[in-house]
């Protein structure tokens, strides 16, 4: 009898014991993140003001004159904020329609081969790395133009932005009742109405919410940009000239000792910009519910 | 008319992943066609030589196919620490609760960090500390990458996998509970068989992550040509070499970069088909 309650004893405190170390690693997880965070604000906020939006990149000299003198390094990183505005929404442009309508298309017609064919690319496309997406968009976009482009940036952005709305538009269309699409044909509407005008609508918080996790996840992309953007430092709204962008602009700092200062504000800015992107994008999915 | 407009329309989008997946094979094997013509396909894969000299150019990707497993394998070994506790927690502890609504928070934020802030974390905060640990002299290397790796597949790995364990039957777990087994017993014994698979596919996905990853590494391994010996020593990963070098190449040079660029693409596909695979086999 002793020896039994023993044993329970045992197994209880193990089990006890493997709560606490689940608990306590799963703790742990959060240690980088309040680390990283904690780290970009307390070296990034002082550098961030009203220039720091308004001015283009400084340059090499400007920062080390400036810290010299023990000044806050000048300028800011317009350029960077423009050419990511700018590549970002050139991209979602192209991958928006083009990925809502193929979603449209596998949520339609879910078992044909072809449809089996394209979901299985769309995987494959959302796993290639953004190093060989750059690659691409550097082989189809800057070698036939001959020079670097936000043209060819925005093209590796929206071949990223294309699987992740595609099978998001395809998972919320599947979860819309079948009798809603029936009512519309019943009333005599014709198919694109139906879809258009019924399932689209019902259907938008889910088409939005995957929309703008799309545009936050391509938004901190680096490696892409600096094979097909290379970067810039003046202000370019031109979508065939060379463009900055935040991401970019970092990369530049880093390189650059008397710029080091800067990569903290800009990484404060692309967190800042992330964060809202995602809570905005929850806030709506919680919102617009099916 | 214009239903049949539209239904052309929404076949010519889906059609175009279709065609770009196409042009991207094309792309890149015609781009690497010269350095695997110059090499010879295996020799360009066996080789370690990397050597940019215009007399005399060679170029290998063992060194950095060996880079890359080195890190990605290791990411993996210091992921699994804590993305399988996450996983539980999120899955079967805490399910639905506040507490496991707050660390799929955290994990979800962690995804959300940009490859080259883990980048610059890695670089200012993680570097000095291997430093002054005496795990190696300048702190880059294939471990201090893999360390930054691990912290970014975390949530790959974790919200996968806890899908699949909260996806077991309660009917199971509480028969199990019947029988007088403790919550341990329950996890060991009922839902890690039932999940098993697809929490190894959830890893599976979470190594193809991690093997194309490529600014935070670029910044931490050190970015050596060299084949690395220890895992301490510097390397370079063929992402990291592509992000490196790609800038000032043309010629034979390019075509190798690109041909590393096809074999990255070639590996992480068939990882991400693995892992897809196992999965489908589930439902």
């Amino acid at each position: 009898m002793n020896a039994l309650s023993h044993k329970t004893n045992w197994r209880k405190f193990q089990d006890r014991l493997f709560f606490w170390i689940v608990c306590f690693f799963s703790g742990l997880t959060a240690i980088p993140l309040v680390v990283i965070i904690w780290e970009v604000i307390r070296k990034g906020y002082k550098q961030i003001n009203l220039n720091f939006f308004a001015e283009t990149a400084p340059s090499t000299l400007d920062a080390m004159l400036a810290k010299n003198v023990g000044e806050i390094i000048p300028g800011g990183i317009a350029n960077g904020i423009t050419g990511t505005l700018l590549m970002v929404v050139l991209a979602a442009v192209i991958a928006i329609p083009v990925g809502i309508l193929g979603g449209i298309y596998l949520a339609e017609k879910p078992k044909t081969l072809f449809s089996h064919i394209v979901r299985f690319l769309t995987d494959l496309l959302q796993g290639t790395p953004s190093i060989v997406i750059g690659i691409i968009a550097y082989a189809w976009v800057v070698v036939p133009l001959s020079s670097y482009s936000a043209l060819a940036g925005s093209v590796a952005l929206a071949i990223m932005m294309l699987p992740l709305i595609i099978r998001s538009t395809e998972e919320t269309l599947k979860m819309l009742p079948t009798s809603l699409k029936e009512a519309g044909l019943a009333l005599g509407s014709s198919y694109s109405s139906v879809i258009l005008k019924v399932l689209v609508p019902s259907a938008f918080g889910g088409l939005f919410t995957g929309t703008l996790l799309a545009i936050s996840r391509v938004m901190g992309e680096t490696a892409p940009l600096m094979l097909t953007a290379l970067g810039s430092t003046a202000i370019n709204w031109d979508i065939l000239k060379p463009t900055s962008a935040v991401p970019l602009l970092i990369w530049e700092f880093y390189n650059d000792p008397n710029l080091i200062d800067m990569i903290w504000s800009s990484s404060l800015f692309l967190l800042l910009l992330i964060l809202v992107l995602n809570i905005i994008a929850k806030n709506v999915a919680r919102k617009w519910k099916i | 008319m214009r239903d049949y407009i539209f239904k052309r329309l929404l076949f010519l989008c889906s059609l175009l992943v279709l065609l770009i997946c196409g042009g991207m094979v094309y792309s890149l094997v015609s781009g690497a066609i010269p350095a695997f013509e110059k090499f010879g396909f295996f020799n360009f894969i066996a080789s370690t030589e990397w050597d940019p000299h215009p007399e005399n150019e060679q170029y290998g990707a063992l060194s950095f196919i060996t880079g890359t497993i080195l890190t990605s394998f290791l990411a993996l070994v210091f992921c699994l620490p804590f993305s399988l506790p996450v996983a539980l927690f999120t899955g079967e502890y805490f399910r639905g609760t506040r507490a496991a609504s707050i660390i799929g928070s955290v994990i979800d934020l962690l995804a959300g960090i940009p490859s080259i802030v883990y980048g610059l974390w890695g670089f200012y905060t993680l570097r000095p500390l291997m430093v002054n640990l005496h795990l190696s002299e300048q702190g880059f290397g294939i471990l201090t990458a893999a360390i930054v790796l691990a912290i970014m597949i975390i949530p790959y790995a974790s919200s996968l996998s806890s899908e699949f364990i909260s996806m077991v039957p309660r009917e199971l777990k509480e028969g199990a509970y019947s029988l007088g087994g403790t919550r341990l017993d329950v996890i060991r014994r009922v839902i890690f068989p039932i999940s098993g698979s697809g929490i190894f596919a959830s890893y599976v996905l979470a190594l193809g992550r991690a093997l194309g990853e490529t600014m935070a590494v670029t910044m931490l391994i050190g970015n050596t040509n060299l084949l690395p010996t220890s895992l301490t020593a510097t390397g370079n990963t063929m992402a990291s070499v592509i992000a490196n070098q790609f800038g000032e190449a043309d010629g034979l040079k390019l075509s190798s970069l690109i041909a590393i660029g096809l074999l990255l693409f070639l590996i992480t596909a068939i990882i991400n088909f693995i892992g897809k695979m196992i999965m489908k086999k589930l439902n």
